[in-house]
């Protein structure tokens, strides 16, 4: 599903440059959920957003579901990251004037779906996650966990290849953690593919492989038992 | 623009903003408003000026004499000129072809004027039927001073309305009413009304009358005409020229005055007058223009302003929306439609309320000089339309600005 070579990233930081990730290799196949690890400053927020199609690599080769992802047009990567990526974030960035319902159905809009189709499918997806009753209420009006799990159900709205978690429990206490990550499991046992990027140890060990990356390279890539977040629910 | 699907998304965002919605559109309205009321003042402005010279005939054109004030072919200066019937009658086949209306006019001096026992204190004046409309009197009653007095040297006379008021009080009417003129009765005939009263403490009788009767020989005082309307403004005040020239240049022949000679032979132009006047309302038009255009451009620069920071307010959202697969064209358009939509509600908003009150008001508006004013609609509403376009490119700016958002940096934690 996901394919990276070589990859290299350096900022530019006034006349100093910062070699972020030298050299990335690593493969994803399709139905993983992978946890990339790391310290602060290791890069993996720069792999997430070269994977995310939000940053450009400077050089290597990236391609998901066989397509190649290099010198985008902003409006390409436009087209692609609404195709083939679902973005979950740490502080869920659900948009504060509308509705739970309103919110999952924002990605069908950018697909040009028609509305009424829109919100259903959203309900659909709302309901999946749990929240139907909540369709109506603003993010203000929801609890984190709540948040997350809207968010959860906006980036599954488009039925992308690849779910993309960017600390997707960094902002919630354990036990809602364990929720989201129970949520996130059985996504994947559906057969997405997910990447979770954490620093979290119990959340990294509920995902089926572990990546650690440090100063911009793969230290460790190993597969793991899986530990199931429902027993902590 | 006609996506409905986006028209909803704006209404979304309209609804959930309403406070900031608001004060945008109620810099533009203002603007709109404070614009079509400045025009409006200025046609104001032009109408009143209108109509203060309404009151003679708009192409009217006025002889008299003075005295000479250069020498010319042994002749001395300071000659009185005096002019005579032989000029104006002169002067009517002359111009024959131009001269729409014609009358001469004689002052009639040192009479005394009775009615009954009650002595009088108004001008005479001996005029010709024309008159009436070089003057721009209409009658209130009876009727003016026709040809066939002026032939018969008949004893008619006839008052403006002031004079009925302060000395007819007690009778119906004055028609058939008598008044001594230094002795001889004269009937009246008709009683006339003109705009300023002033003008209305007059009393008229046929020329022929006052140089027969009242020793006034051949004399004339002065010579009025009105010439043919044309269509065209600046056409008019070209004809009135060219015939207030000829006009100068013969009398100044038959009273052997010098050519350059701006003394003897004097001629007033109602419309050389007008149009001087109409180049100053032309001018206080530009500047209301002026004044409008600007209020516009801030009206602009406020909601390229308020857009900028609806964008920055929103740099979260459009990082989400980005994240999502919003091309960037389409966050430009989203901000785009926004503004546009604002701006021309509120314009149209501005348009209709200054529209309101030029009409509620305007009709009622009683100033020297200024009167009725009100805007050309389709002037109006094409400003709104430019101001439309502005609203356009007050809204590109911020607009370019959102799809070129960062979304990495935008979804950082705050």
């Amino acid at each position: 599903m996901i394919e990276i070579k070589d990859l290299h990233k350096s900022y530019k930081m006034g006349n100093n440059s910062l070699h972020v990730l030298k050299g990335i290799n690593f493969k994803v196949n399709e139905g993983e959920l992978v946890a990339i690890m790391g310290s602060s400053g290791s890069g993996k927020s720069t792999l997430l957003n070269i994977l995310g199609m939000l940053d450009g690599a400077d050089s290597g080769e990236y391609t998901l579901d066989g397509v190649p992802i290099k010198n985008l047009s902003e409006t390409k990567a436009a087209e692609y990251r609404n195709k083939f990526l679902g973005f979950i974030f740490q502080s869920f960035n659900l948009i504060n004037y509308k509705s739970a319902l309103e919110n999952v159905a924002l990605p069908l809009y950018y697909q040009k779906v028609p509305r009424k189709e829109r919100q259903e499918k959203a309900m659909q997806y709302l309901e999946r996650v749990g929240l139907k009753p909540w369709a109506d209420h603003l993010p203000s009006e929801l609890s984190g966990g709540q948040k997350q799990r809207v968010a959860i159900a906006r980036a599954m709205a488009a039925e992308p290849k690849v779910l993309l978690a960017d600390e997707p429990t960094g902002a919630l206490d354990s036990t809602t953690s364990y929720e989201v990550m129970d949520l996130i499991q059985k996504i994947n046992d559906e057969g997405n593919t997910i990447l979770v990027v954490t620093h979290e140890e119990d959340i990294a060990h509920m995902c089926k492989r572990i990546v650690h990356l440090k100063d911009g390279i793969i230290v460790e890539d190993k597969k793991i038992e899986q530990v199931r977040a429902e027993q902590y629910v | 623009m006609f996506d409905i699907e986006r028209w909803q998304e704006i209404f979304d965002t309209i609804r959930k903003n309403k406070l900031r919605t608001f004060l945008t559109g109620l810099s533009v309205a203002s603007g709109i408003f404070i614009l079509v009321i400045l025009l409006g003042f200025g046609q104001g402005m032009r109408n009143g000026i209108e109509h203060e010279f309404k009151q003679d005939a708009s192409t009217s054109v006025w002889v008299w004499s003075g005295v000479t004030s250069k020498e010319y072919k042994g002749l001395n200066p300071g000659r009185r000129i005096q002019l005579v019937n032989e000029n104006f009658k002169k002067a009517s086949t002359m111009f024959n072809e131009t001269i729409e209306y014609e009358s001469a006019r004689i002052f009639v001096g040192g009479v005394s004027v009775n009615y009954g026992k009650e002595a009088l204190v108004y001008g005479i004046q001996g005029i010709s039927s024309d008159f009436q409309f070089i003057d721009n009197a209409s009658m209130a009653e009876g009727r003016f001073i026709n040809y066939q007095d002026e032939v018969s040297t008949g004893k008619v006379a006839i008052i403006g309305n002031k004079i009925k008021k302060d000395v007819f009080n007690e009778v119906d009417t004055p028609i058939g009413e008598f008044i001594d003129i230094s002795g001889i009765p004269f009937k009246i005939i008709g009683v006339f009304s003109e705009m300023e009263e002033r003008e209305e403490e007059r009393i008229y009788i046929p020329i022929t009358t006052a140089q027969r009767v009242f020793n006034g020989g051949n004399r004339i005082s002065d010579m009025s005409y009105t010439l043919p309307p044309v269509e065209n403004f600046d056409e008019a005040v070209a004809q009135s020229i060219t015939f207030k020239n000829n006009l100068r240049e013969y009398l100044q022949q038959a009273h052997t005055i010098a050519p350059d000679d701006t003394g003897g032979i004097r001629v007033w132009s109602a419309l050389e007058e007008a149009k001087r006047y109409y180049g100053l309302t032309n001018n206080i038009k530009l500047f209301f223009w002026f004044v409008g255009i600007c209020t516009i451009i801030a009206g602009v620069v406020g909601v390229s302003n308020i857009m900028l920071i609806v964008v920055k307010e929103r740099t979260r959202e459009i990082g989400i929306r980005k994240a999502l697969g919003a091309k960037p064209w389409s966050i430009i358009a989203m901000i785009l439609h926004e503004s546009i939509f604002v701006t021309a509600i509120s314009g149209f908003t501005g348009l209709i309320f200054s529209m309101a009150l030029l009409e509620l008001v305007g009709p009622h508006v009683e100033v020297d000089y200024v009167m009725n004013p009100s805007v050309n609609f389709n002037v109006a509403f094409s400003t709104v339309l430019v101001l439309i376009l502005a609203g356009t490119l007050a809204g590109f700016v911020p607009a370019w600005r959102a799809a070129k958002v960062q979304v990495i940096e935008s979804l950082r934690d705050e």
